[in-house]
């Protein structure tokens, strides 16, 4: 019944698929619920108010610019973690990723004493006239933090699946170590890479706890939009759903854009 | 000599001397595990052994004598790996594939995919220039590799079974192909097959257990086989033993047969037949002329061809399966293997 003809058998029992529609509803019907709520005749205003522009400018700009540094900062981590070959590989593994169980708002207070006035850089950094806490380079270095691991996880899975091989091969004829990386390797991942950096603009898009922490919310400048939600959500409540319907929806476009990118065929071939 | 490497690798019980002279194709035979492709590795800078030195046309590719250590990179080697896989780069068409090596070693983009193409043309794929990977045969595939690591200008060719993935179709056309680009032409290929040892090699090396079981040029190793395996591959019966004034003493008896020259009495020799030389009897025949009887269980029995291949221990004798419905064996049986004196080949080990 839930066959469509001409596909192979799967070992799927049917009453499986009764929680399967359990957990699907699960994840949809607070959305639904949500929109339900939306007061449509004022939704336009409600969005684009100063404050809703404001706070959606600044969430774009600062999850583009999160995106950025992690890929800056991931791509490098995930090669030596997935061909590297050291003593320790697997603690710094561990400690990259801790950010992924970490409860934001405990990343927002080490990166605070980290960053922060009184904090371990900061007060060098201080020195040097540069103020990172509470401004909008906090909130970029706070998506930044939570991220990153979205970005190490995917791309050393996609280095992983595609193997050593080809760039034991691209050595023997005479490619550099530089060569092979930007004429085998990345080209190889480019699929797990996009996918890595779409998580890491997703998850930076909704990141709240650590920023608030370490940035705080001031219009413009550090209140990004889960910021703006929850600050709306006190006062008027129709704004706060019709911001968090405009979230759903850049994360709806995000999704879509990642999964509508063609896998390449080549990565079924290169795990066989 | 344009190849020299001695190395060993303790991890992985590989130690390994050889020599090889210029223009030389040899091939490297033995059983799954005997350090074939480390061998490939050591010398392609993939692996590192622990001890041993390597040089090719004077160049030092790697050696642990000195000190400091000095170790060539991959890259900087000159020695191209073909795999069992064609592993062509996946994003890049065959034409760009085949243009990796001179491009990575800084020839301009025209002038690297006209080396490209005339290597596509020698290896009779230049029709295939702009197709991805994903869209060739494997065969196909292999020969692009062919073309590819030709193209990088190797001073020594690796190639690991490249014959082992094609089928029964592609594998002929790709024997043909090795042929005559391996001529005049360093190269070390690993293979199964006895046949690609005849085509494409000057010289063979047996391996076992990560260690030369056997060198020399590949028609008086497959001649005179000292190894088991390389009697095996080479389809003969091999007993090693002790010379002695009429013949060999092996595990089954005396041997007899044609001494090709004078065996010291005492000394290590080794009697081989063809499987096909042997009659099995279950009752001694008796007859007048020279023969050898070796008494053994029967092990195992299996079709060989057209025959019917029987097996006991180390001794194989191909009877027609006519016979064997006469016989009755099965294995445990215990029979006579019967052959002629002239049929034995004695030699010295």
């Amino acid at each position: 019944m839930f066959r469509r003809s001409g596909s192979g058998y799967t070992a799927v029992p049917r009453w499986l698929y009764v929680f399967a529609a359990v957990g699907a509803l699960f994840v949809i019907l607070p959305l639904l619920g949500m929109v339900a709520k939306v007061n449509w005749s004022e939704f336009i205003p409600l969005i684009t108010s100063e404050a809703s522009l404001a706070a959606l400018g600044l969430s774009l700009r600062t999850s583009a610019a999160s995106t950025a540094l992690c890929i800056i900062l991931g791509v490098p981590l995930a090669l030596v973690l997935a061909r590297g070959n050291f003593r320790g590989q697997r603690l710094l593994r561990a400690f990259v990723l801790l950010p992924l169980v970490l409860p934001p708002v405990v990343g927002g207070i080490a990166l605070l004493y980290t960053f922060g006035r009184q904090g371990l850089l900061g007060s060098s950094l201080e020195m040097a006239g540069i103020q990172i806490a509470f401004s909008t380079v906090a909130v970029v270095l706070a998506q930044t933090f939570v991220a990153l691991p979205f970005l190490v996880v995917s791309l050393e899975g996609a280095l992983r699946t595609a193997g050593g091989r080809y760039e034991a091969v691209a050595a023997t004829l005479g490619a550099r170590p530089t060569t092979v990386l930007r004429r085998v390797t990345l080209p190889m991942v480019l699929p797990g890479l996009a996918s890595g950096a779409v998580l890491s603009f997703a998850r930076s898009l909704g990141e709240f706890g650590a920023t608030l922490t370490f940035a705080g919310s001031l219009q413009g400048v550090t209140r990004t939009l889960p910021l703006e939600i929850y600050l709306q959500r006190e006062t008027d409540a129709d704004a706060a759903v019709a911001l968090s319907l405009v979230l759903v929806a850049v994360a709806v476009i995000v999704v879509a854009l990642s999964y509508r990118s063609p896998r390449l065929p080549h990565l079924a071939r290169a795990t066989r | 000599m344009s190849l020299q490497v001695e190395a060993s690798l303790e991890a992985r019980n590989f130690n390994i001397a050889l020599d090889m002279a210029p223009g030389e194709t040899l091939a490297v035979l033995g059983p799954n595990g005997a350090g074939k492709s480390t061998l490939l590795s050591v010398i392609a800078g993939l692996l590192k052994p622990d001890a041993g030195s390597a040089t090719l046309n004077g160049r030092t590719l790697f050696d642990f004598s000195s000190t400091p250590d000095r170790w060539l990179a991959p890259h900087a080697r000159g020695t191209a790996l073909l795999a069992q896989d064609p592993l062509l780069f996946p994003h890049l068409n065959a034409l760009e594939n085949v243009a990796f090596g001179p491009r990575s070693t800084g020839v301009s983009k025209a002038e690297s995919r006209s080396i490209a193409r005339h290597w596509l043309a020698a290896t009779d794929t230049e029709l295939l220039a702009d197709r991805r990977p994903g869209e060739l045969s494997g065969g196909q595939a292999q020969r692009v590799a062919v073309a590819r690591a030709l193209a990088a200008g190797p001073d020594l060719l690796l190639l690991d079974e490249p014959m082992a993935a094609l089928d029964i179709h592609a594998a002929p056309l790709m024997r043909r192909l090795l042929k005559h680009v391996l001529a005049d032409r360093n190269a070390i290929i690993v293979t199964h097959d006895v046949l690609d040892a005849l085509m494409l090699a000057d010289s063979v090396i047996v391996m076992e257990d990560g260690q030369v079981s056997e060198a020399g040029a590949t028609r008086e190793v497959l001649n005179r086989p000292r190894s088991g395996f390389a009697a095996g591959l080479a389809g003969l019966n091999l007993l090693t033993g002790t010379a002695r004034a009429e013949g060999v003493e092996t595990r089954y008896g005396l041997i007899t047969g044609t001494a090709e020259e004078q065996l010291p009495p005492g000394g290590p020799a080794a009697a081989a037949f063809r499987p096909a030389a042997v009659s099995v009897y279950l009752d001694p025949p008796h007859d007048g002329s020279p023969r050898n009887m070796l008494r053994a269980a029967i092990t195992d029995l299996e079709p060989h061809g057209d025959a019917i291949r029987v097996r006991a221990g180390e001794l194989a004798a191909d009877i027609t399966p006519a016979a064997l419905a006469d016989l009755g064996l099965v294995p445990g049986t215990e029979a006579y293997f019967v052959l002629k004196a002239t049929a034995v080949t004695l030699y010295g080990t």
